[in-house]
């Protein structure tokens, strides 16, 4: 599946499309909390260090201003770590952002478990439950580098708050160079007629990687990527479960309150087909490399190959 | 508009005062208390020092005001009213189910509300904001914001007094009502405050400090504060909460609770009294 496919980190293809806003946008501002060389805002900085807000080590403080700015006419984006972008400020994004519906994109790195190393309290793996839950608030986890560049210029044209989170690690990209990004839209990867997987962030790699496992197997998977989690692209999981009958959603993030819950709201509103779900279970991570730990939490497609295979089995089943 | 006199600006802080008494009284709920705190503050804002439209909200080279403290909705929609940004009879809709007033200011469903406050600790970082924007625009418009006392025992707004400082926001001028009553009692028994000037000035602001309910010394200040051309500027604000209602003064209960019916006829009559 990876075959002639590079390997990239989506923080180099968001610092690109920030680079390239910076010239194309004179309204566009970016706030860091002092981790610009990792969130890799420092590429806007060297291209419009004017319109750079450094507010050191004080998340709840960059929100405050990144409201300010919005409310001024700026478009604000503020970026640091998942667990800090989400969780240090989120009641301040709660008040000064998503209720007055102010133009502030959040974007974070260093999401999931495949931060790896630095350990839990640095993997972000309920950033996209506490998010989801706010009025006002797009949730994205674009699949792959050229798609966090797609979705980093889609975002700066739309008026509103944003959510968008990325990882750390490089992976493979599975998107074109040039792919488009339209808010709310999802896109069928791989077309199938057994099972439906559902995947965000890198699992959608895995997704792919999983339906070609089950191919091999006999399973004809279709692949969706869901890069964004909210608003939820109802149609498209309607659509893609109307012809499999089952699904499999897969997250770098809790199941509780991410992918799978949006996805699990929709089919019970709507066609109560089974559904598996891959992602952390209520439980934090730790250190160790990201393949180690991909792999202990369940997270590969390995583990979609299961759930996918347990999801057709209860096909029929109450 | 004609400049008005320091009685005229101390006429329209007791109207702003009544009206803080009536809205809070038709809500059955409200904080009067910091309301009446902050009536010569809104006066002279308002009705003299910001340059600001009624009739054209988003002006884009208007002074901003921000109000951190924002449980004193009350005297800010009383300020907005009687300056001509809604009817006045829309007051008496606070905290009504429909009506655009609600409990705490909320932006963009209130004519001339820049910012939606009512978590306390915010509003300073918001100001900062504004301010910044003012300063890469090259604009000369000067960003106002209402703290009250209690609320600086949250961090983010020494957060935001670092960052005003680092950035050289001038145009920043924060005023605190230093009523020094909190809903558990006197903030000094809560988490003390003093030296609250010693404070501002160690994180590089200018700080005046003054009588909050004398006009004259609020027009001062800000004058003295707009010249600033380096570091934002606080103005600590000595006032008595539950000011110009005698048995509110200084009273606690009135940080979140409106009268009751026997208190609001003796509230209104002091008040009615002392406009002219």
């Amino acid at each position: 599946m990876t075959d002639g496919r590079k390997s990239l980190a989506q923080r180099n293809y968001y610092g690109k499309a920030l680079a390239d806003l910076a010239a194309k946008r004179g309204d566009v501002v970016v706030l860091d909390a002092d981790l610009a060389g990792s969130t890799k805002t420092s590429d806007f900085k060297k291209a419009a260090p004017e319109r750079f807000v450094e507010v050191g080590i004080a998340e709840q403080n960059m929100i405050g201003i990144a409201a300010g700015l919005a409310a001024s006419g700026k478009v604000a984006f503020a970026s640091t770590f998942g667990v800090f972008a989400s969780g240090r400020c989120w009641e301040q994004i709660r008040l000064a952002v998503a209720y007055p519906r102010l133009n502030v994109k959040i974007v974070a790195t260093h999401c999931g478990i495949s931060v790896g190393e630095d350990g839990a309290s640095h993997q972000a793996l309920e950033d996209m439950a506490i998010m989801r839950a706010l009025p006002n608030m797009v949730v994205i986890s674009p699949a792959d580098a050229y798609e966090a560049y797609a979705a980093t210029m889609a975002i700066a044209d739309y008026d509103g708050p944003v959510y968008m989170r990325m990882g750390r690690a490089e992976f493979p990209t599975i998107m074109l160079e040039d792919v488009s990004f339209e808010i709310g839209k999802a896109k069928v990867l791989r077309e199938g007629s057994d099972v439906t997987l559902i995947g965000c962030g890198q699992m959608v790699a895995s997704c792919m990687e999983a339906a070609e496992a089950l191919a091999g197997k006999g399973i004809s998977a279709e692949v969706v990527n869901m890069s964004t989690v909210k608003p939820l692209d109802s149609a498209a999981v309607e659509a893609s479960v109307g012809k499999t009958g089952c699904c499999v959603t897969a997250e770098e993030h809790s199941v509780i309150g991410g992918l799978g819950s949006a996805v699990a709201e929709c089919l019970c509103r709507t066609s109560c087909v089974p559904l598996e779900m891959v992602g952390t279970k209520d439980t934090f991570g730790e250190s160790g490399t990201p393949a180690e730990l991909l792999s202990k939490y369940g997270l590969t497609a390995a583990d979609i190959v299961a759930a996918a295979e347990k999801s057709i089995a209860r096909k029929g089943k109450a | 508009m004609p400049e008005l006199s320091v009685p005229e600006l101390e006429n329209i802080a007791n109207k702003l005062r009544l009206h803080v008494v009536e809205m809070t009284y038709a809500a059955s709920s409200g904080h009067p208390g910091g309301s009446l705190s902050s009536a010569e503050l809104l006066s002279v804002l308002y009705f003299r020092a910001m340059r600001h439209d009624p009739s054209d909200p988003s002006m884009p080279d208007r002074d901003r005001f921000v109000l951190s403290k924002g449980h004193a909705a009350p005297i800010l929609y009383s300020a907005l009213a009687e300056s001509g940004y809604f009817p006045k009879e829309d007051l008496l809709g606070l905290r009504k189910m429909g009506s655009k007033l609600q409990g705490h200011p909320v932006r963009g469903t209130v004519p001339g509300v820049e910012m939606s406050t009512g978590s306390l600790g915010q509003g300073l970082s918001m100001a900062c904001g504004i301010a910044l924007a003012g300063k890469m625009d090259g604009k000369a418009y000067r960003t106002f914001c209402l703290l009250g006392d209690g609320e600086l025992q949250s961090g983010q707004n020494w957060e935001a007094a670092m960052f005003a400082h680092q950035y050289g926001l001038s145009s920043l001028i924060a005023f605190v009502d230093r009523n020094r009553l909190q809903i558990t009692g006197n903030t000094e028994d809560a988490v003390g405050l003093d030296p609250l000037p010693e404070k501002w000035r160690a994180f590089g602001w200018n700080v005046q400090i003054i009588d909050g309910h004398n006009v004259r010394q609020i027009i001062d200040a800000i004058d003295k504060a707009s010249r600033s051309r380096k570091s934002p500027s606080v103005i600590i604000m000595n006032t008595v909460k539950g000011k110009g209602v005698s048995f509110m003064e200084n009273n606690a209960g009135f940080h979140g609770r409106a009268c009751k019916p026997d208190e609001f006829e003796q509230a209104v009559k002091e008040l009615k009294e002392a406009i002219q």
